[in-house]
């Protein structure tokens, strides 16, 4: 993986990055300070502070500094906090990049990503900040947002990048205009592009989240789609309303059967490793690594949802 | 850093302020007129925060009206920022 300008001392992601708990990912609107101080009492398992969409064009210089000084002086808890920026065809890309940077947020949030070499410029522009603030190069990590048909067809490119990435996810109103398509609530229409995000992520080692549902009345869709998104592979889904996050924590909830299988698995595993035996069976049926992985994230998943 | 137009930022909601900046009359220094329900409480407290802001900006005379509607600090010192930097500009 290339970082360009980076690669001496270059923090490299961790194990932690890629399969921490990141169920939900709340957007907040970044000209907001009620709704930011009061972000990390949701619950969600991140925030991201909004300066794109959720920002009038007229209010941007405004949502900027006020959540930089939100990062600097607030205690967000264990909650993970994050930016999304304004996209980098704006007159607003840099001056993001320069004031939130220097505040620390655990990742930028990076839409409208169209290839490879974006990212890479993207994430060395954001080294040479990071070095300019004494902060160690690489610690700040980036999730891309995809929007175009474009941008989907790079997107195992995308996913290897840089080392910064973390998670990928698609941007489901943008793109389904761009295919010409219409949302439905079974989302057949964005069933290519989500299938191919989770491999793409997977591929890469990365994670993998879904776009936002945006009737924020309708919990059970909401429940409903999160539920067809966990089957296929995704690690979280984004929420535009605290309200939202209640249903797609439950969808990510395992079922009774699934922890107490997990459980068996991965002891079965941890002895083997043990012993020093190579093949392992659980239930008549051979184990790999992956399956290990997976009932992993399964009892990942079952502690976070004992806390939230 | 010089005072070129009248500007404001934030708004009228709850946690949040309106901060007016405008340019004050020579030699009268940093002027603020603040209008906060906490006033009796916070008020040194934000007045303190407001004057921090305009010291980095170096700026001589001015006049700031703040309409506070109890904010935190982040929040007066980010919209005392954008005001000058509106004004300045």
């Amino acid at each position: 993986m290339a970082n360009k300008k980076t690669d001496f001392n270059f923090i490299k992601k961790t194990v932690e990055d890629v399969t921490k708990i990141r169920r939900t990912r709340l957007y907040i609107p970044g000209n907001n300070p009620a709704m930011i101080r009061n972000s990390p009492l949701f619950g969600a398992d991140q925030i991201i502070f909004d300066l794109e969409d959720g920002v009038a064009v007229n209010q941007k210089d405004a949502a900027r500094i006020l959540v930089r000084n939100a990062l600097k002086e607030l205690d967000f808890g264990d909650t993970e906090v994050t930016v999304r920026i304004n996209s980098v065809d704006t007159e607003f890309f840099e001056k993001d990049i320069n004031e939130i940077i220097p505040a620390k947020p655990y990742a930028i949030v990076f839409p409208k990503a169209e290839d490879e070499k974006q990212l890479l410029d993207v994430c060395n522009q954001m080294g040479v900040v990071e070095e300019e603030n004494n902060i160690p190069i690489g610690s700040i990590k980036v999730t891309p947002i995809i929007e175009s048909a474009w941008g989907i067809l790079r997107a195992e490119n995308i996913a290897i990048a840089c080392d910064r990435l973390v998670g990928i996810s698609p941007g489901g109103e943008d793109l389904t205009a761009d295919l010409g398509a219409i949302r439905t609530l079974e989302g057949e229409e964005l069933l290519y592009i989500r299938s191919k995000l989770v491999l793409a992520a997977r591929a890469a080692g990365i994670q993998v989240f879904d776009t936002v549902y945006t009737n924020i009345r309708d919990t059970e869709g909401l429940y409903n789609q999160t539920k067809r998104i966990v089957r296929m592979g995704f690690d979280g889904k984004a929420c535009i309303h605290p309200c939202q996050i209640e249903p797609i924590h439950r969808a990510f909830m395992p079922s009774e059967r699934e922890i107490e299988r997990a459980e068996r698995i991965v002891e079965a595993y941890t002895m083997a490793q043990k012993e020093g035996v190579g093949v392992i069976c659980v239930d008549n049926r051979m184990i790999d690594v992956p399956v290990v992985k997976q009932s992993e994230r399964i009892l990942k998943r079952a502690e976070a949802a004992k806390k939230r | 850093m010089k005072i070129v137009r009248t500007a404001q930022a934030g708004t009228l909601e709850s946690q949040d302020v309106l901060i007016t900046v405008q340019k004050g009359k020579p030699n009268t220094g940093l002027v603020i007129e603040l209008d906060s329900p906490s006033a009796v409480q916070y008020g040194s407290k934000i007045q303190s925060e407001i004057e921090t802001i305009v010291m980095e900006f170096k700026i001589e005379d001015v006049h700031i009206k703040a309409i506070d509607k109890g904010a935190l600090g982040f929040t007066i010192k980010a919209r005392t920022e954008v005001a000058l930097k509106r004004a300045c500009e």
